[in-house]
């Protein structure tokens, strides 16, 4: 993906707003791909965990508005412990699902949940669905 | 001896053949599990927003409770429950600025500064008991059982909280042998079942409970163990692939505890089927 640099491009308050959300320094991942190998849910991702993570370093904030990714995240903590320079991705993924949820949206309307997930499913389903996909 | 327990929302209702196997088990092994007189719950997830700190409330009104009935320390079952309420509590023992915004947010409560030690089952278990004095106590040994020891995510992750290291599985392949099981390793053992997408997304969840379902049968499981009801939602009655239970029912069975107080009818019909074939339940 070519991608034209400029300060119109790089929206830095948009950086500063991730950085200080999600407590990482993200300028320190250098690319290596292991959060995108170790993903259990990449497959279903629209784009893997490193390149989110470039497109952040990048400020390409329109990009990271339009992906899908941080939804799909499950907060497994996988990438975490294997990450070699110390960035914890899923506080990452948090702060971009905030960003969006923070303007009031739902990922997921509680009322379409089928009636039987619901009868079946444990209460820390919902509770823990909830927290990390509705605003 | 007594030993505080904070059982949480899902052992009370869904997972009771988690809680309640749990309190039997620990009774044989002479020691009440004291339940919370008052306790909420944790939220289920730990919040990793930054500047997030009301949903850190839940959890660290918890573990006031646990210190208003004599503190030490508190044993949880449910691994998520386990990371949230250990997660909150290093913010109220390393992190000042937020544990002064969370106490004086909170007006009933004593200050809580982290003096709670949030335990696993699984850890207690090897610390206090040990693995040899259990063995002595096991009365119908899991003998014929190939289990495979299934960890999940929030066990082991991240490294702070963790009950061992990433990638190791020591604690559940000791209580498996000293209950007379077989432990089969896979390396899936940590692999996310998918957790709360079941919700978000079903199928990106079913993919991933079914890799871990596949590896447990090719490397020879007749069942997989574990202590989330998540997982075991996900990966037990959502696949109905092979047999699921929760370490605790073992542990319970192998100490004599009847299959009626097990709570097997709560799992995927294939694990009674599974116990009968073995003969280690007798009808």
């Amino acid at each position: 993906m070519a991608v034209k640099l400029s300060p119109n491009t790089v929206k830095k308050e948009f950086i500063e707003k991730l950085e200080k959300l999600s407590g990482q320094n993200i300028q320190k991942c250098f690319q290596c791909g292991t959060c995108s190998g170790t993903c259990p849910m990449s497959d279903s991702m629209d784009t893997p965990p490193r390149q989110i993570l470039r497109m952040a370093q990048l400020g390409l904030q329109e990009d990271l508005e339009k992906s899908e990714t941080c939804w799909v995240c499950a907060s497994c903590h996988g990438c975490n412990v294997m990450c070699p320079r110390g960035v914890d991705l899923p506080r990452v993924m948090e702060a971009l699902r905030q960003m969006k949820l923070r303007k009031n949206v739902n990922k997921i309307e509680p009322s379409e949940i089928p009636a039987e997930t619901i009868k079946d499913c444990p209460q820390i389903a919902l509770v823990a669905g909830f927290r990390k996909l509705t605003s | 001896m007594k030993i505080i327990y904070y059982p949480g929302c899902t052992l009370k209702t869904k997972a009771k053949n988690l809680g309640d196997t749990a309190v039997a088990a620990m009774s044989r092994l002479g020691i009440e599990l004291e339940e919370l007189k008052r306790w909420n719950c944790c939220g289920a997830v730990y919040s990793l927003a930054d500047d997030d700190l009301i949903h850190q409330v839940a959890p660290v009104r918890v573990l006031v409770r646990a210190m208003e009935q004599g503190g030490g320390k508190l044993v949880t079952l449910c691994s998520m429950c386990y990371n949230t309420l250990a997660r909150a509590n290093l913010i109220m023992k390393n992190d000042e600025e937020k544990r002064n915004t969370i106490n004086s947010f909170m007006d009933e409560e004593k200050d809580y500064n982290g003096e709670i030690e949030v335990v696993h089952l699984l850890s207690y278990l090897k610390d206090e008991v040990g693995w040899d004095a259990l063995k002595e106590k096991v009365t119908v040994p899991l003998e014929g059982l190939n289990i495979a020891p299934y960890y999940g995510c929030t066990l082991q992750r991240p490294r702070e909280v963790g009950i061992e290291a990433p990638g190791s599985f020591q604690l559940m392949t000791e209580l498996l042998e000293a209950a007379g099981a077989e432990a089969v390793p896979i390396a899936e053992a940590d692999l996310c079942c998918g957790s709360y997408q079941i919700i978000g997304n079903p199928e990106a969840a079913g993919n991933n409970s079914a890799k871990i379902v596949s590896a447990a049968d090719k490397a020879g499981a007749d069942a997989l163990s574990m202590s989330c009801p998540l997982c075991e939602y996900n990966i037990g009655k959502k696949q109905g692939g092979l047999p699921t239970f929760y370490f605790t029912q073992l542990l319970a069975l192998a100490l004599g505890v009847s299959p009626e107080e097990c709570h097997f009818e709560l799992n995927h019909q294939s694990s009674f089927e599974l116990l009968k074939s073995k003969g280690i339940v007798k009808l």
